[in-house]
């Protein structure tokens, strides 16, 4: 069940300028142990010292904010694009 | 030479000046940081030297992020800043220490979106953008457009589709492309940020953020200054992103620093609608991160489910000894119309969030009347006058008779205000 991951401009220098993955993660932590072994060196710009996703981190599956949808509990489906995105201000 | 650069605001790593918000080390936000004692030793950012200045928020350049080859252009800012004690008086404040910041009529698009915009194209400008964009709840639309246009920069805003029509309006005017999104100001922030990262555009809250976010500041300069440089007790500033109540304390403590006021604890009160109130659910739970939530309130200007600046939000109004308050939809409304019929302020949503929230604060006793404390009004109202539909019925025209008039009286005012009208004329 491949799914589609996009890797914002800012980390790819961490992936060898790679701009997006298909992979067949099942969920957010499998997604996570891919993209260890696929990218070694983007590893601590995702988690912490804790293994804890970054706090500026946002993790969208298809429009949605995967927070919204369970988190970690989600089981992505096929074709679910996901994409990291730095948290960004505005509005008022 | 520049006395400021970027640095990361969790792992200190310094970036120094280019288009750029994230730290690649850590994915965290950026912000300037000043060289203060270069500022120091200047010797120009002084109480004396500021006041001989022109009335406008570039009277305070040292600790903004200005390019050397910057000259000011529009006089923003320097809004305002008076004791309101009508409404002092309906919120349980003492009348000499209730004050408002009235950036409802900042200049050029009456909103406090004006300070930040400014200090963003002055940037984009040095990095040799020749386009300018954002996402934006409507305010920052408004600003981006007009300062754009001003400038001569193209603009490229994107919007959620249903934003007040005023807003929409306001962008359009100025020539601006508007791009409506079929979704929430979150969703339109997450498209933002990929088309930020394909085209060379300098989007004033993604690339420029570290820059625009400082604008902000000039509200806390210039409530000290206005004060007599004094810091007040207590500011209530409404909450959208986070990035404003985090700034104004930024002001206060550079000011403390360079020795323009004399320290002192403020305490800073947050603002939200209930319908969108992230910040202040976290600051109420004693939760130190964002819970991101699903927008539903007519304060659009401050729907923002997931913002992006809440965890510092939190963490300033925490540390000071402050907190947070929300308020319902018919609660806006009434502070709206609380506002305007007490100080004669017609402010948007957001206002009548912040209003609304400050009457809570005074009620909890967490704000106590003789405190001297400020609200931040951040909005004009006529931009959101949808609102008000229907709270105002459309009187039924009356012939041009002075009889008609009479009858008018008869009909709308009881049987005392009658007589007393009919007394006034009499005297």
């Amino acid at each position: 069940m491949p799914i589609t991951v996009q890797i914002p401009t800012a980390l790819r220098r961490h992936t060898a300028g790679v701009g997006s993955i298909q992979c067949a993660a099942t969920n957010l932590d499998q997604l996570f142990s891919v993209l260890d072994e696929k990218f070694p060196d983007l590893r601590p710009h995702l988690r912490d010292e804790k293994g804890q996703v970054r706090r500026f981190l946002n993790i969208y599956v298809n429009e949605e904010d995967i927070r919204f949808l369970g988190g970690p509990s989600y089981a992505f489906q096929e074709g679910d694009e996901v994409l990291l995105v730095p948290s960004i201000a505005g509005g008022a | 030479m520049s006395h400021y650069e970027l640095r990361c605001r969790e792992c200190g790593r310094t970036w120094g000046n280019q288009p750029r918000s994230i730290c690649d080390e850590c994915f965290s936000p950026l912000e300037v940081a000043y060289d203060y004692d270069a500022i120091r030793c200047e010797g120009s950012f002084t109480r004396e030297r500021i006041s001989q200045r022109s009335p406008n928020m570039w009277r305070y350049a040292e600790l903004l992020p200005l390019p050397q080859s910057f000259k000011p252009g529009l006089p923003v800012g320097f809004t305002p800043l008076f004791q309101a004690p009508h409404l002092a008086e309906r919120l349980g404040a003492l009348p000499q220490n209730l004050y408002i910041k009235n950036d409802a009529v900042c200049l050029p698009t009456l909103s406090f979106k004006d300070r930040v915009v400014a200090v963003a194209l002055a940037q984009a400008r040095e990095f040799g953008f020749d386009t300018v964009s954002c996402s934006s709840t409507g305010n920052l639309a408004n600003a981006v457009a007009a300062h754009a246009a001003r400038e001569e920069f193209k603009a490229w805003i994107f919007i959620p589709a249903d934003l007040e029509p005023a807003k929409i309006l306001g962008t359009n005017v100025f020539g601006a492309k508007v791009v409506r999104i079929a979704g929430s100001y979150d969703q339109v922030n997450r498209l933002c940020s990929q088309i930020a990262d394909e085209r060379n555009w300098g989007f004033v809250n993604v690339n420029l953020r570290p820059y625009y976010a400082e604008g902000s500041k000039t509200v806390g300069f210039e409530i000290a200054e206005q004060l007599g440089w004094r810091l007040p007790d207590n500011v209530v500033v409404p909450m959208a992103g986070g990035s404003l109540i985090v700034k104004i304390k930024k002001a206060f403590d550079e000011l403390i620093k360079l020795g323009l006021v004399e320290g002192k604890e403020v305490k800073f009160f947050g603002a939200q609608a209930t319908g969108c109130s992230p910040i202040s659910t976290a600051v109420k739970t004693g939760a130190s991160e964002i819970e991101p939530q699903k927008p539903a309130t007519i304060a659009r200007s401050l729907a923002i489910g997931n913002p992006a600046d809440g965890h510092y939000a939190i963490k300033t109004i925490k540390n000071s000894g402050g907190w947070s308050e929300d308020v319902s939809d018919p609660e806006v409304i009434d502070s709206i119309r609380l506002l305007a019929e007490t100080e004669g302020i017609f402010t948007e949503t957001a206002g009548g969030v912040t209003v609304g929230s400050a009457g809570k604060l005074y009620r909890q006793d967490r704000i106590l009347p003789e405190e001297t404390t400020v609200l931040c009004i951040t909005g004009n109202g006529l931009k959101t006058t949808d609102v008000l539909a229907g709270v105002y019925e459309a009187e039924r025209p009356i012939a041009p008779k002075l009889a008609e008039f009479e009858q008018y009286l008869q009909r709308t005012l009881d049987v005392a205000e009658v007589a007393r009208e009919t007394s006034v004329v009499g005297a």
